[in-house]
């Protein structure tokens, strides 16, 4: 019985882990290229805030959570566009009142949950079939995008002007994939932590960019880095019985320092 | 040779409240090589995005062949960007970026039936050799070439050139120009060069468009490099005028 259980648990989480260890490090590409690694993290402290409005109204929060985090991206966006303050000021102002909301809605609920706390540190228990449900959607949009966007977006990453005058709808493709990004962060929030989310996003594209020459070769590169250090953070955290996202991370890094040794190692090879 | 390729009517742009470009007023025939000329922050590279529909115009209107920037295909348009705001932590091959001229969209893996027209157009602007060393490896120099070839490879009818032999050594200046010259005598192309050399200027644009905020002159190389031109877009004169005349006898 309880060996079964585990296993179903075992089973979603895995899962999840698989498909949110790609969606991140797919889109992880475009936040290391376009310098938002700060956008990450902000969208995850959005994502809090949404997530503490669930909590207080009793019902799921990843259904307030995804809304919120998508209007959060939204007006980051928004105020970048249409004042000339930089995206890191837009970014920090959300940031802080997105946190605020959250500990106000939070402290409104009296008794305190032992649930915000997996949100913020990540929990493979806390993986429900309803966010694997979500994630699969999730993922068969993100590979959609493989083929209607990867290219458009590469294009303005590399050179908004000269995309521009492709006749790419620059800006239009910011909003899908900032809107895409929300949503990817609010999924990753469960197994990896509100805290720890941004890192999860940048650490497997920043790897892949060390080895990597080409940026469909660097997408490639950053996808299986994404799904092969989910895959080892979730069987170690569940052998040691450690945190999901922790884990995760600290696999991550230990492939982030491999990287660099090869770097550096080919470097000295053509010199 | 009647058919007008750029046709600027009353054409304002604004940024705020600094106006960048006042009251333009020309028109290009097709085939025809025109420099501009004129000092930083005149607005050559902000007439030049006009032209290629990346800045709309606070007032009056552009057409090309007798159509509004929008309704343009971007492979009637080749451009050479003045280069300095190039993303070096970007990951990409000279092959990759020259492919956008052919398909106006980033490669995902190259294939070979882009490769071959990628290379020879590389090649032909002595560039082959560094088809495959990634661009953040390349001089600035290097890369002006790859950025030409780019332009040359989608055959477009209008090449929009921001200062394209800026940091190309002298042999290499020489060949590029000779580049756009057949390139333009072959596909009888109409060229847009904004550049800071007015010997180059002078020896291959049939007209000199001298700008400063507005159209100081719009006339052949002679009558364009006049004391009486360059004093009015670019204040005072200095020695380089006296060098075109030396240049002008020479001829
Ligand atoms: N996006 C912008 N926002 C505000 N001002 C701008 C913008 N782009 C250009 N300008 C201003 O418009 C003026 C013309 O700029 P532009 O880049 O067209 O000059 P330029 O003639 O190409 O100069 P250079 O020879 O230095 O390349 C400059 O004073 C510049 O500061
Ligand atoms: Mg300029």
């Amino acid at each position: 019985m309880i060996e079964a259980f585990m296993q179903s648990f075992m089973l979603r989480a895995m899962l999840a882990g698989i498909f949110v260890g790609f969606m991140s490090s797919y889109f992880g590409v475009f936040i290391v290229q376009r310098r938002m690694s700060f956008m990450g993290s902000g969208l995850a402290h959005a994502a809090f805030g949404g997530v503490a409005l669930g909590i207080l109204l009793n019902t799921e929060p990843l259904w307030i959570a995804i809304p919120f985090t998508i209007i959060a991206s939204i007006g980051i966006t928004l105020l970048k566009d249409k004042t000339n303050l930089g995206s890191d000021t837009s970014i920090g102002i959300l940031f802080a009142i997105s946190v605020a909301l959250g500990i106000i809605f939070l402290s409104l609920k009296r008794s305190y949950t032992a649930d915000a706390f997996a949100y913020l540190f990540g929990s493979i228990l806390s993986v429900q079939t309803s966010d694997l449900i979500v994630t699969i959607i999730l993922t068969l949009f993100t590979v959609l995008t493989f083929f209607f966007y990867w290219s458009r977006w590469a294009y303005s990453t590399f050179d908004r002007e000269l995309a521009k005058t492709d006749r790419i709808p620059v800006t239009i493709d910011d909003y899908v994939l900032n809107i895409l990004l929300a949503i990817t962060i609010v999924v990753s929030v469960k197994l990896v932590g509100i805290i720890l989310v941004a890192a999860f996003l940048v650490i497997p594209a920043a790897s892949a960019r060390l080895i990597a020459v080409t940026f469909f070769g660097m997408t490639i590169i950053s996808i299986c880095l994404g799904i092969v250090s989910s895959i080892i953070g979730l069987i170690t955290s569940y052998i040691f019985d450690l945190p999901s996202g922790a884990t995760i991370i600290l696999v991550q890094a230990v492939i982030f320092f491999i990287a660099i040794i090869y770097q550096k190692a080919s470097m000295s090879e053509t010199i | 040779m009647n058919n007008i390729a750029i046709d600027v009517k009353n054409l304002y742009v604004n940024f705020a409240r600094y106006s960048a470009l006042e009251n333009l007023n020309l028109s290009i025939p097709g085939g025809n090589f025109v420099s501009v000329v004129g000092p930083n922050g005149a607005g050559k590279t902000t007439f030049l995005k006009v032209i290629l529909g990346l800045l709309k115009p606070n007032q009056g209107t552009i057409t090309i062949f007798g159509k509004h920037t929008d309704e343009l295909s971007p492979f009637d348009l080749g451009y050479v960007p003045q280069i300095k705001t190039l993303d070096r932590s970007f990951p990409a091959l000279p092959i990759e970026l020259v492919s956008t001229g052919l398909k106006a969209k980033w490669p995902g893996k190259m294939i070979k039936t882009n490769k071959e027209p990628v290379m020879e157009t590389l090649e032909k602007v002595g560039a082959g050799n560094l088809a495959k060393r990634p661009l953040n490896k390349l001089s600035g120099g290097e890369l002006q070439r790859v950025y030409l070839a780019r332009a040359l490879i989608r055959k477009p009818k209008i090449l929009v050139l921001d200062e394209p032999a800026t940091g190309i050594d002298w042999i290499g200046e020489n060949d590029i120009h000779k580049i756009i010259d057949d390139y333009k005598s072959e596909f009888n192309a109409t060229i847009i060069m904004v550049t800071h050399d007015w010997e180059a200027a002078y020896h291959h644009a049939d007209h000199v468009l001298m700008l400063n905020r507005q159209i100081l002159c719009f006339d052949t190389p002679d009558n364009a490099f006049t004391e009486q031109c360059l004093r009015k877009t670019f204040g005072h004169v200095g020695h380089r005028h006296e060098m075109i005349f030396v240049g002008r006898h020479h001829d």
